[in-house]
Order: C-alpha cells, then structure tokens, then sequence
C-alpha cells in the first residue's frame, strides 16, 4: 500500500529545484526578459553550492555559494542582452551551453566526494524546501503588491511607456536577471547537495528546461508555478512509487503528462483571446524584445 | 577535453583533412569512441574511457584517440559518428546499446573504417559487435543481496527493458532466491542510462518500499549516496565505485573493457581484425567482481566466492533449469542451460518476479 504522505514528502523534495528555478525565472520574465539559460545557471550552482559546502562542511554556506554563482552567470546574460542588445534568445542558449561546458571542466576534482548532510526543519523536510514554499507567496507578494513589483511588471509590460515615465529600464530588468540566476543557482545545488549529494557533470538533466516550460504553464503566476512544479514532481514521484509498489503504470504516459498539461494550457488560453472572453492574456507584452532608450 | 560541441565547430576543417590523400604505412592508427555519458560519471563511461586509457598507454605512438562524451542515443548519434570517421579515425567504438542503428548506418557509409559496437547484435563485414556477460556478476551479487536482506525485499534500479538489463533481473533474482526463499524482486525502470536526480528518486521509492539491498543498472553513483543516506545497502555497478565501501556499497560488478580493447586494436594494427561478436563474462576477466567489504560476514563472502569460481571455470551457468517463466510456463528443463542466443533476445522475468514487465 502506498502512503500518500510518503508520497507528498517525496514530490515536495523533487519540486524544490524546479519550484526555485520557475520563480525565478518568472520574476526575469515578468520584467520583459526571456533568459533560456536556467539550465546553465543551474549547474553553475550545482557545482559552486557543492564545492563550498564540501570544502566549509556547510549546506548553508553552499547554498549561499550557488546563489552567487548563479547570479553571476546570469551577468554575463545581462550584459549582453541589456547593454549590448544581442538576441536574448541565442544568448541564453549560449549561457546553457557555456554553464555545462564550464561546470564539466572545474568539476573534475568534485568528482566522488560526498556532500555534508542536510539541514533539517521542521516535519522531517529540509530547510530548503521550506524556503522553496516560503518564496511562493513572498514572489507573488512582491510582483502583485509591492510598489517595486508593480515598476517591475510595468517595465515588462510595456518598456517604452515605463522608460516615458521616467523608470530605469535597464537598472530594473538587471535586477531581475540576477535575481533569476540566484534563484537557479539554489535550484541546481539543491540537486547536487539535497538530492543526488554529489557532484556529477550535467547532473541537472535537464531541469532548467521543464523550469522554462512550468513559467509558460503557470501562466507567468507565482500559485500556478508551484502548481506546475508538483505536477512535474508528483509525476516522477509517484510513477517511481507505482513501480516500486509493482503495480503496472504506463511510465511513458506519465512522462509526458506535465508537458502535455503544458500544450493544454496553452491551446486553451489561445482558444480564450481568440474567442475575446478575456484581454491580451498574461504574457509580459515586451517578452524577449530589446530595449534601447532613444533619449 | 572534446566533446561534442567543440567539435562541431571544428567539422569543416575535418572535412577539409580527410579529403586527403590516405595516410602511408607507419602512420599513426586513429581510434574514435562514443560516450553515451559524461567521462566523470563514476560508472559505465569512466570504464570505457579507462580502457581507452589503456589501449593507449599499450601502443603509445602508435595509436592516436579521440572521444566525444554525452552523446544521445538516436540521430545525434549518427552525427558524432559521422564526424569521428571524417576525422579520419579508421576504427570506431561505439558504447552503448542505443547507437546500435547509428552505427549499422554510418558502418555501411565507410566500408574502409572498423566500427565495434558494444552490446548489440547486428553485425556487418566492418562493424563487429562486444558484450560482457554481466548476468554472471549479477549472480554473485544477487547471492549476496539475498543473504543480506532482512526484510526481504531486495530492489532493482533499471535502466531500460532490454534483454542485457532483463538477463540481470532474473539472475540476481534467481540466485538470491536460492540462498532466501523468502526474498521478494521490486523493479523500478527510469528509462535512462544517466540521470543522477531520477536515479537517487528511483532509490528512495524503492526504499519507502521496504528495500533494504538493492542493484542498479544505471551508470551514476547517485542510488548509492542515497543508499548511505538511509543506511541500505547497495552495490557498485560498471565501475567498483569504491569511495562508497566498505558500506553502503559491499561489493560491485567492474566492467573491464581494456583487455578486449587492447587486443581488437592490436588486431587492427597487425591486419589480422575481422568483423565478430565477442561475449566474455568472469573466465575472461571482462567481467570483475569488486571486493566483498567487511560489512558481509565471511560466510556469505565465501559463498559468494565459491559461485564466482565455478562460473568462472564454466562448471556452473546461472541460467540453468529447472526454471520457469513469470507467468508459470516451463522455460528450461532440468539441467538445461539457456544457450546464447535465447539470453540475447531475453524478454521475459522468471517466475517469482510480481513484477509487471513494462510494454
């Protein structure tokens, strides 16, 4: 028999790194910018969190570490797309490949050794991902509530009405990205130090991809993220379980359901602006543009 | 370091070189090989790239080697391939079982190149194929498991259902029911050769499950660092992955490629290579069993041992009747052995095995 809490710890351990990641990449999309490089940033902080926390024997101090290590991958990403105005797209891309191909070669002595344990917090769940649940509401706090958040969405909604009304465009949309970097950064060590408790290269697999996708699926909403996440989690999760259990589960199937929930979503947002129930849909009206102030 | 990525960038000037005139005697031979992995994956694509070592530390100049490393199975595939023969590399290991349509296809475009390919079953005048009977291990490891478990749930972290993975099933199963005819098989596939995150999941469903020893036909040592985490045992697979003894992992199956590497290059070199298939187990040392740790008492390390010598020597086969199918047809009589080519085509559990056999 399968206890469905057993099952609801796992799911919420394998939805913390994308939980972290789809936040933040949310809040750089909610600021007009598409950054493809959470893969990237995430095994930056993969490695950079697992280093430091096995040469200081702190998870805390590593965590910290991939922070910073994610927010400065993500500069390199700021500085091409926001002051040299290249593609953002090829630029991400570029950032994932550079992130794996870095990671592979600085990695090499992190090869085999063991990552210190965990720390724990309250119901047997680890500090992250209580932080990972906590950074639901305090995201959607800060986008819907704060004035700050409101500048933010005002400048990935229309840059050139918000540069009209005298805000930073450049200086916000920075923020952002370093704040996504940060956030993949915590993504990708959680997997290295939480999940897996060791260094492998291209140990992410992927992740920073489905994070990507789960923003789309969310709708750009920081509940719908979260959705999104234990979705995908609950899937990997429970058809593991099933298995174990063996029970016979169509493992392919529910593979694909967090994507297929994805296309879904999607055909039936397009099916409402078509169908005019609602306005222009929940996209950030300058996603992916470069912004260049004329004046 | 090349990968795959580097090299890309690099197929024009590639193309350029092999529009050469063909290398004079004395040359150096160029050997390309094909990761399905990263290098560092603790597991099967270090000991690939360990025998690649070895082949050349044995000829020195007289070899040159290239890899790519993290290739994916399928179009990609016949891409790197394609690449590693423009290189001018004129032998070719390709290393995992899903570049076997990549290389049946590339094989027929370069008649003049030797391409070996591990463990699958098509064959061409220049396309020779090398597999190790990796079920052998497993019967001594399933021993093992068998002894050591005490809720009698024992677990199996696989890879995808395909007769090399399937033969390892069934014959840790059969031999740690020997030993316990208590003990239970729970399955857990997840349908990758490498993904770290997914394996140590895997790991931790079949531990909510009751495991509390379990084998792995993936190639990360991620079930093992989640092993240690929750105090289960567990074993070493491709690689010895000894950073994990003496516990949780108390002993391993090894690949060892570098003896087979070394002497089809050898072959190649002196003229003498021609197209076969090659399938060694523990007698031929492709096959190693790593060392039982001091965490298994010394009887069942003897018992383990004694398993290892008689199929070593070919007295003993681990599939020998009288066995049955999952779903209680007969399958082998008493005192047959199942011959080669059943094994190679092996698509069903024995019986005992309540597991589903996924479609």
């Amino acid at each position: 028999m399968i206890d469905p809490i057993a099952v609801f710890v796992l799911l919420l351990g394998a939805a913390t790194p994308i939980l972290f990641a789809a936040l933040g990449e949310l809040v750089v999309e909610r600021a007009g910018v598409l950054n493809l490089g959470v893969e990237g940033m995430m095994i930056g902080g993969a490695l950079a969190g697992f280093a430091s926390a096995h040469a200081t024997g702190s998870p805390a101090l590593g965590f910290v570490a991939a922070a910073i290590a994610g927010a400065a991958l993500s500069m390199i990403f700021a500085a091409l797309t926001q002051f040299l105005l290249s593609n953002q797209v090829a630029t991400g891309l570029a950032l994932t490949l550079f992130g794996l191909g870095l990671t592979a070669m600085f990695g090499k002595p992190f090869e085999g050794v063991k990552a210190p344990s965990m720390m724990a917090g309250p119901f047997g769940l680890n500090l992250m991902i209580w932080l990972g649940l906590l950074a639901v509401p305090a995201v959607w706090w800060f986008l819907m509530r704060s004035r700050a958040g409101l500048i933010l969405r005002a400048v990935g909604e229309n840059h050139d009405a918000a540069h009209g009304l005298g805000y930073p465009v450049r200086k916000v949309r920075i923020a952002a990205i370093a704040f996504g970097g940060a956030m993949a950064g915590l993504g990708g060590a959680y997997i290295s130090i939480a999940t897996v408790l060791q260094w492998t290269e291209g140990m992410t697999a992927g992740a920073g991809w489905i994070a990507l996708a789960i923003v789309v699926f969310a709708q750009w909403n920081p509940w719908g993220v979260l959705a999104g996440a234990w979705l995908f989690g609950g899937v990997t999760v429970l058809q593991l379980r099933l298995q174990a259990a063996g029970v016979a589960v169509p493992v392919q199937l529910l593979s694909m359901a967090p994507y297929l929930a994805t296309i879904i979503v999607l055909v039936a947002i397009s099916a409402r602006q078509k169908f005019g129930r609602s306005g222009a849909g929940s996209t950030p009206g300058s996603l992916g543009q470069p912004f260049h102030a004329l004046r | 370091m090349i990968n795959r990525r580097t090299l890309l960038g690099s197929a024009a000037a590639l193309v350029a070189a092999s529009s050469l005139p063909a290398l004079a005697q004395g040359e150096k031979l160029k050997i390309g090989f094909i990761y399905v992995g990263p290098v560092g994956d603790g597991g099967w694509t270090f000991q690939h790239d360990l025998a690649r070592q070895a082949v050349e530390k044995e000829y020195g100049d007289k070899v040159e080697t290239t890899f790519i490393e993290s290739v994916p199975e399928g179009a990609d595939a016949e891409r790197a391939l394609t690449q590693l023969a423009l290189a001018g590399n004129k032998m070719i290991f390709a290393t995992s079982f899903g570049f076997m349509d990549a290389t049946v296809n590339v094989a027929k475009k370069f008649p003049d190149i030797k391409f070996e390919h591990a463990t699958g079953y098509k064959r061409s005048d220049n396309l020779a194929t090398y597999d190790a009977r990796f079920y052998e291990g497993r019967a001594v490891i399933g021993t093992i498991a068998g002894r050591m478990t005490k809720s009698n749930k024992i677990g199996y972290i696989g890879s995808f259902p395909i007769p090399e993975v399937i033969q390892g099933i069934n014959s840790a199963f059969i031999h740690a029911r020997k030993v316990n005819p208590n003990v239970e098989m729970k399955v857990v596939w997840v349908y990758s050769w490498f993904d770290p995150a997914k394996e140590a999941d895997a790991a931790a469903a079949l531990i909510a499950e009751g495991v509390d020893v379990f084998m792995q036909h993936t190639d990360s040592t991620a079930p093992l660092a989640k092993a240690q985490e929750a105090g289960v045992l567990g074993f070493g697979q491709a690689s010895d992955m000894a950073s994990f003894a003496p516990k949780p992992r108390i002993s391993s199956i090894v690949d060892n490629w570098a003896p087979y590497y070394i002497k089809r290059v050898g072959q190649a070199l002196d003229g003498t290579w021609k197209s076969e298939a090659t399938w060694a187990g523990i007698g031929d040392g492709e096959v190693v069993i790593g060392e039982i740790t001091e965490a298994v008492p010394a009887e069942v390390k003897a018992e383990a041992e004694a398993l290892k010598a008689k199929i070593a020597s070919g007295e003993y086969h681990p599939f020998t009747g009288p066995l049955k199918k999952q779903d209680g047809s007969d399958w082998l009589a008493d005192g047959a052995t199942a011959t080669d080519e059943e094994l190679s085509g092996l698509n069903f559990y024995v019986e005992g095995i309540t597991a589903p056999m996924p479609k």
